[in-house]
């Protein structure tokens, strides 16, 4: 691995391009083989490894104003790669990639305590709570990829790390240790219609994502873009999906504020 | 009929009619074990829990389990290394009562985990960095500190003492005792902390969360004082429930009275701690995650503010301030309501500690999560107390575990059939010796 640095792969989703059209959540459960139930309509034990949530600014016609905003796993690196989640699963199910930045999810490890589950305030991670049945012949259409998940465990958003892991092995085939910026994309960037979703490593300036963001190492990676904020931002939980927004309210529901606070003050 | 086995200078009622009271806890236990087989075999939809509540129902039982058993530890420090003898007339029982709770704490989380057969990963693929992998070590090394605390008591009954080998090897057990209660001392100090921590440290929920010295959160010393605190009132309860159930005085008042007034010192030391904690964590750290601190207890009636006065107040300092008073715990009413409120009051804590910070959004877009438990889950709830009342039940009838029972119940040995056998010299050496409990 030598010559190689360190990556961060990170995302920034756009959320005045996002229309909430919910591509970005079919491309992944189809990527990824997420299992679903015969009812869907109990949201609190379905699995959505991304999840659009709706958010209005709370105003009467004609100054109502919605806002989609997708969300994946933030893939947190905590302080030093301590995520919350992380940092509590006893038995070393998930991990930190301080080389990709990616935190995993070992399913065969995991034995279902659900405390990463309970650390995580994203809700971004999911149980299962049944075995994954497909509906008859939908089992040829799974990607062979992607290890379906057994009953008992926890999983979420891997930023689809077996494209990586193919992109690299391409890679090595090659004689490269580097990969191009699309070489490796996640399905929901594929997927988005509108554009709004860019992926890529943090670290690499040539990286679109680097570029819209801007990340101050400085200050654990908090983007200097004006436009540009991350979910709860002031719990340090260092978070790598950032999101852009014209609106200041948008910004303003990225994090928790005491009523005499203004939005800036946990950028 | 089962004469033989009941400890010399009691009295215990007829077999059958042994039996027959314990029929209801029986069909309640075989519920519990229904429901038991239904999570292992079909999984833990059979729960209500769900993404939101991840930890639920049986992670409080576990938790609050856990700190009513702390009587066991914190008598067995005060009887053995604080030195305090009196209370060598209730160890026992506050063993007992240890006992049941950490092995209903080991069964529930048996339960609780999604894949039971991978239950030893945790000390296999631990990670140091867990208070959860923490807590798994400590609670299983000191399960097994109870158990070999609870085994002299088994070896006395009265055909197994019989047995030479194990006569010598209870009364061997016994000299080494301090031993095991200074290593139960300790392993209780870090697994009851380090249940704290498992909230504590949550740092993605500022409900939870809490500052601390190095990697443990307040939260860890909360729980460990707090175990050492509430725990004993739990055996006092316990203990003076078996006394209405058995219409018998099974423990002296000065017993009572000394526990009473140890546990009433360390809960109102307590629970001044955790109004301090909670104090900097309304007004400190709360706030610096942008969040105030009514916002934990609005929007939800479940959850209101009340609860909150219902563990500091009625749960902390009422009982605090009976137990510290002479008065307070030497009038058997007022010790009933104290021990009672305290148990209410370490419950709701826990409670709180789970279930709130599972409740409490996080994302400002997000609700508040309802949730209610399933019949399985209230079923498997139950199953530790129907085997702890059995437990109890067998325990007391067999085995010696109340050493003045036999002084404070003098039989009348004539009209005793069950105790014509019994001598006077064997009555006084039946007092059921401290020493060997």
């Amino acid at each position: 691995m030598k010559n190689e640095q360190a990556k961060k792969y990170g995302m920034v989703i756009d959320l005045d391009k996002c229309t909430g059209c919910g591509a970005c959540m079919v491309a992944c459960m189809a990527e990824n083989n997420v299992p679903f139930k015969k009812d869907e309509t109990n949201k609190l034990d379905s699995i959505t490894w991304m999840r659009v949530f709706q958010l209005t600014n709370g105003k009467s016609f004609p100054e109502t104003d919605i806002c989609y905003i997708p969300r994946p796993c933030m893939h947190c690196e905590g302080e030093h790669g301590h995520s919350p989640c992380v940092s509590v699963c006893p038995a070393t199910a998930t991990d930190y990639s301080q080389q990709t930045g990616i935190v995993s999810q070992i399913y065969t490890r995991c034995f279902g305590c659900r405390y990463c589950m309970a650390a995580c305030p994203y809700h971004a991670r999911y149980f299962n709570w049944w075995d994954p049945v497909w509906p008859n012949g939908m089992e040829k259409y799974l990607n062979p990829n992607v290890s379906p998940r057994m009953r008992g465990v926890v999983e979420k958003c891997s930023f689809c790390f077996h494209r990586y892991q193919r992109a690299m092995e391409k890679a090595f085939l090659e004689g490269r240790r580097e990969l191009e910026e699309e070489e490796y994309q996640t399905a929901c960037t594929q997927a988005c219609p509108a554009g709004a979703i860019v992926f890529g490593d943090l670290n690499n300036e040539k990286h679109k994502i680097h570029q819209i963001v801007n990340p101050d190492p400085a200050h654990r990676g908090r983007p200097k873009n004006p436009k540009a904020f991350r979910l709860l931002e002031r719990l340090g939980t260092n978070p790598k999906v950032y999101y852009l927004s014209s609106r200041e309210w948008v910004r303003r529901a990225g994090d928790n504020y005491l009523p005499h606070e203004g939005s800036g003050k946990g950028h | 009929m089962d004469d033989a086995l009941i400890p010399k200078g009691v009295k215990r009622c007829p077999l059958p009619e042994f039996l027959m009271k314990l029929g209801p806890v029986v069909v309640v236990l075989i519920w519990g074990i229904v429901a038991m087989f239904m999570c292992w075999f079909k999984g833990l939809n059979q729960t209500n829990m769900n993404d939101s509540y991840g930890f639920a129902l049986w992670i409080w039982a576990d938790l609050t389990v856990i700190a009513l058993g702390g009587g066991a530890f914190f008598t067995g420090l005060l009887r053995y290394i604080i030195g305090k003898d009196k209370l060598k007339n209730i160890i026992n029982f506050a063993v007992l009562v240890g006992f049941i709770c950490y092995s209903s704490a080991l069964l529930i989380l048996a339960i609780d985990i999604g894949q039971p057969l991978r239950g030893w990963f945790i000390f296999w693929h631990a990670n140091v960095h867990s208070m959860l992998t923490e807590v798994a070590f400590c609670l299983t090394c000191y399960f097994g500190v109870l158990t070999i605390e609870y085994l002299p008591l088994v070896l006395e009954n009265r055909q197994v003492d019989q047995v030479s080998f194990f006569h010598h090897l209870s009364h061997n057990m016994h000299e080494v005792m301090p031993i095991f209660a200074a290593t139960g001392a300790f392993l209780s100090f870090f697994h009851q902390g380090s249940l704290g921590g498992v909230a504590g440290v949550l740092f993605g929920r500022p409900f939870a969360f809490r500052e601390g010295i190095l990697i443990w959160p307040w939260t860890f010393f909360l729980f460990t004082w707090s175990a050492a605190a509430y725990g004993p009132c739990f055996t006092i309860m316990l203990a003076k429930i078996t006394e209405k159930i058995t219409k018998k005085k099974l423990i002296k008042d000065d017993v009572y009275a000394l526990l009473a007034k140890i546990s009433g010192w360390m809960m109102a030391t307590y629970i001044m701690a955790k109004i301090i904690d909670t104090w900097y964590w309304a007004v400190v750290t709360a706030p610096s995650k942008g969040q105030g601190f009514m916002e934990f207890y609005s929007d939800n009636a479940f959850y209101g503010i009340w609860i909150l006065i219902l563990e500091i107040v009625v749960g902390g300092v009422i009982p605090a301030a009976i137990l510290i008073t002479r008065k307070g715990r030497s009038t058997p009413a007022l010790l009933m309501i104290a021990v009672v409120l305290a148990v209410i009051g370490v419950s709701v804590n826990r409670w709180v500690m789970v279930l709130q910070v599972m409740a409490v959004p996080v994302l400002t877009f997000e609700g508040w999560p309802m949730y209610y438990p399933s019949w399985q889950e209230v079923a498997t709830t139950l199953l530790p107390v129907a085997y702890g009342i059995l437990l109890v039940a067998f325990s007391y009838r067999y085995l010696p575990v109340f050493p003045q029972e036999a002084e404070l119940n003098p039989i009348d040995l004539e009209s005793d059939e069950t105790a014509e056998s019994v001598t006077a010299s064997e009555t006084a050496d039946a007092k059921l010796s401290p020493a060997k409990a």
